[in-house]
C-alpha cells in the first residue's frame, strides 16, 4: 500500500518545523532511508505519521485513505514506529515484550502460532539465548535488537524505524539492515528508516529522502542524492563517495 | 538448567506462565489462612479448626464462640483483606502511570487530603456532604480525597497527561492539605486533637458490614476494569512511546487509572485512615515473585497487600493482650522484616 504525504504543517509552539511538507508516493517493497542533520524533523516527521503527535493542517494518505481518519489503535496496527527511546523500563522477559508487541489486547492464551512467530523473529533477530531476560536488563544494542523484533512482529503495512541500529556492532548493523530489507521487498512494505550512518543507509536503501529546513531539498537514488549539491549543503560538509570492488558505496566527509 | 537448553523459548515461556498462575493461587490460599488465623486471635484464642467450624456450622459450636468469630472479629478480618487488596491495586497502578517504583496510592496527596477533611469533620463538625452517623468523617475524608484527584485531573488535561505534571501539581497539593491540616489541628481543642492524630493512625474497629460491602463493590467494578486493560498496561510499563507505538491511548489510559487509584485510595482511606506501606511495599513484592505482566502483577499485589494487612490485624491484638493497637502502626512494624527479607532471599532469575 503506497503512502503519500500531503502539504503537512507542523511545528512546536511558533516555532515553525514543517511547512506544506510534501513527499509523493512512497511506494512498498522500497526501503527510503530518510536523512538530514540533527533538529531537522526526522523523528516529528515520524511521529506525526504514527499518531504520537498531530499535525496542524495536511494529510497522511495510506492507499489513498486518510491515516488521520483512523482510530489511534488500528493506525498503530497499519503503522508501527520503533521510536529511539532508549531502554526499557519494565522487567519483562523478552519473549513476553515481542509477544504483547504481536498480540496487542486481545484476551486469552496466546495461540501456538502467535509463540512459534515470535520464536521464530527471535531467531531471525540472533537473540533466542535472551528469550527469558528481563528486557530492562541487557544492554543498549540488546535492548535495540527486541525492539526491532516487537516492530518486526507486528506486521505492519508501514514500518518507521527511527535511528534502528545506533546502538549495534557493526556485524549487527548488517544483519539488521538485510532483514529489514528483505522483509520490505517480501512483506511488501513501506519501509522508511531515519539513519545517520550515510554509508549504511547508502549500502542498503532503495531510495534517499533528503530533509532540510521543513522540505525535501533532494529525493532519489542513494547516489544521485549523495552526488547533489544540497546534500553537502545541508551537512555543511563536502562529501566524496567511490566504490568498493565489490560495488558498496562509501561515503567520504570533510568539514568545509 | 539442562532442563531449560532442551525447552524452546516458547515452552519456558508456558512454564513460566504456569508457574505465576501457581504463585497467584498460592497467594490466595495464604490470604484465606491469614484470616483464620486473624479470627482466631485476641481476647480468648481459638484454633483454625475451631475457627473454620464456627463460621460453616455456626449451630455446632458454643453460641459465644459463633458470636466472637461471627459478629465480633469477622468484620474486622475481612476489611483488613479488603482495604490490603484494595491499596495493593492502588499502588500497583500507580507506580505503573508515573514509571516509579518508589509511588504508593497516597504519592499525589491524597493522604493529606483525606486527613484534613477528616479533621475538618472532626474539629468545626463540618461536614459537606449530607451524611449522618458514623458515616460523616469518612464522607468528608473520601470527598477531599476524591477533590484532589479532579484537580490533578483538570491540571493534567490543561498541561498535558505527563508524569511531570502528575508530580509537580501532586506536591503542590500534599502540601498545600499538609499545611491546612496543621491549620486546623493548630485550632482544635485537646480532644479534637486527639481524635485527629488517631483517626490518621488508621484502625480497623470502624469496620462494618456496610463498608465492607462498599469495598466490595468498588473491587467488582475496578478489577475487571484493570483486567481488561492489563495488556495495555503491560505495554505503558515498557515507556510511554512504545505504548503509543503499539497503539496504546497514553494519555486516556492515564487518567482511567488515576481515576480507579483515588476511587481505591479514597475509600480505603475514609473506611480506615491512613495506613501507608502496603501500597508502596506489595506491588514490590508481586514484583520480586512474577514480573510486570499486569496479569498476574496486579492479583499478587493485591494478595500480598491484603496478606500484609490481616498479619497486622492479628499481631495488633496479640502484642498486648486487650489492647488493640492502630492498624497504621504496625503494618510497617510487621511489613518491613518481612520484606526485607524477601530481597534478601529471592535470587534473580537465571536466564543466562
Amino acid at each position: 500500500m503506497t503512502m503519500e504525504i500531503r502539504d503537512l504543517q507542523f511545528g512546536y509552539g511558533r516555532r515553525s518545523l514543517f511547512d506544506r511538507l510534501t513527499i509523493p508516493s512512497l511506494r512498498p517493497g522500497e526501503l527510503v532511508a530518510l536523512v538530514g542533520p540533527n533538529g531537522v524533523g526526522k523523528s516529528s516527521l515520524f511521529r506525526l505519521i504514527a499518531g504520537l503527535l498531530r499535525p496542524q493542517a495536511g494529510d497522511i494518505l495510506l492507499g489513498g485513505e486518510s491515516a488521520l481518519q483512523l482510530p489511534h489503535q488500528s493506525r498503530a496496527k497499519r503503522i508501527f514506529l520503533l521510536t529511539q527511546q532508549s531502554g526499557f523500563r519494565a522487567a519483562l522477559p523478552v519473549f513476553e515484550a515481542v509477544l504483547l508487541s504481536l498480540r496487542g489486547w486481545q484476551g486469552g492464551r496466546a495461540t501456538h502460532a502467535d509463540v512459534a512467530r515470535v520464536e521464530n523473529m527471535l531467531d531471525a533477530l540472533g537473540i533466542s539465548s535472551l528469550s527469558d531476560a528481563p528486557a530492562n536488563e541487557l544492554s543498549g544494542g540488546q535492548q535495540q535488537l527486541v525492539a526491532m523484533a516487537q516492530a518486526l512482529v507486528r506486521d505492519p503495512q508501514v514500518l518507521l524505524l527511527d535511528e534502528p541500529t545506533s546502538a549495534l556492532d557493526l556485524r549487527r548493523q548488517i544483519e539488521v539492515m538485510q532483514l529489514v530489507r528483505d522483509t520490505a521487498r517480501n512483506r511488501n512494505i513501506v519501509v522508511v528508516a531515519a539513519l545517520h550512518d550515510l554509508g549504511l543507509a547508502a549500502r542498503f536503501a532503495d531510495r534517499f529522502l533528503l530533509l532540510e529546513n521543513g522540505i525535501v531539498a533532494a529525493d532519489g537514488t542513494p547516489e544521485a542524492v549523495l552526488r547533489d549539491a544540497a546534500t553537502g549543503r545541508v551537512y555543511g560538509v563536502e562529501i566524496d563517495i567511490a566504490r568498493t570492488n565489490r560495488g558498496t558505496l562509501i561515503v567520504d566527509a570533510h568539514l568545509v | 538448567m539442562t532442563d531449560a537448553t532442551v525447552l524452546s523459548a516458547g515452552m519456558r515461556y508456558r512454564q513460566r506462565m504456569v508457574r505465576r498462575a501457581l504463585f497467584v493461587a498460592m497467594a490466595v490460599v495464604l490470604v484465606l489462612i491469614a484470616i483464620c488465623i486473624d479470627l482466631g486471635v485476641g481476647p480468648g484464642r481459638y484454633g483454625p479448626g475451631e475457627v473454620i467450624r464456627a463460621l460453616l456450622f455456626p449451630d455446632t459450636v458454643e453460641p459465644k464462640l459463633a458470636i466472637i468469630v461471627r459478629d465480633v472479629r469477622l468484620p474486622v478480618a475481612v476489611m483488613a483483606v479488603l482495604i490490603g487488596a484494595m491499596l495493593g491495586i492502588a499502588g500497583a497502578q500507580m507506580q505503573t502511570i508515573l514509571h516509579n517504583p518508589l509511588a504508593d496510592p497516597f504519592t499525589l496527596g491524597l493522604s493529606s487530603a483525606a486527613s484534613f477533611g477528616a479533621a475538618l469533620a472532626i474539629s468545626l463538625g463540618v461536614g459537606l456532604m449530607p451524611v449522618a452517623g458514623s458515616f460523616f468523617i469518612a464522607a468528608n475524608a473520601f470527598l477531599f480525597a476524591l477533590t484532589t484527584s479532579i484537580i490533578l485531573f483538570f491540571f493534567t488535561r490543561m498541561r498535558g497527561v505527563t508524569i511531570e505534571t502528575f508530580v509537580l501539581v501532586g506536591i503542590a497539593l500534599f502540601f498545600t492539605f499538609n499545611a491546612a491540616l496543621a491549620f486546623i489541628q493548630y485550632q482544635s481543642s485537646e480532644a479534637q486533637l486527639q481524635q485527629i492524630v488517631f483517626w490518621m493512625m488508621g484502625s480497623l474497629a470502624r469496620a462494618s458490614w456496610t463498608k465492607i460491602a462498599i469495598c466490595a463493590a468498588l473491587l467488582a467494578l475496578v478489577v475487571p476494569l484493570a483486567r481488561f486493560r492489563g495488556p495495555m498496561m503491560t505495554a505503558l510499563s515498557l515507556g510511554d512511546d512504545r505504548a503509543a507505538s503499539m497503539g496504546v491511548p497514553v494519555a486516556r489510559l492515564r487518567l482511567e487509572m488515576l481515576v480507579s487509584i483515588s476511587l481505591l485510595a479514597a475509600t480505603a482511606t475514609a473506611f480506615v485512615g491512613t495506613i501507608g506501606f502496603v501500597g508502596l511495599v506489595g506491588p514490590h513484592i508481586a514484583r520480586l515473585l512474577v514480573g510486570e505482566d499486569q496479569k498476574h502483577f496486579l492479583p499478587v499485589s493485591a494478595a500480598a497487600g491484603a496478606i500484609i494487612l490481616s498479619v497486622a490485624s492479628t499481631l495488633s491484638k496479640a502484642i498486648t493482650p486487650g489492647v488493640i493497637y492502630p492498624i497504621g502502626i504496625i503494618t510497617a512494624l510487621v511489613g518491613v522484616p518481612f520484606f526485607l527479607s524477601l530481597v534478601l532471599s529471592i535470587r534473580k532469575e537465571s536466564w543466562r
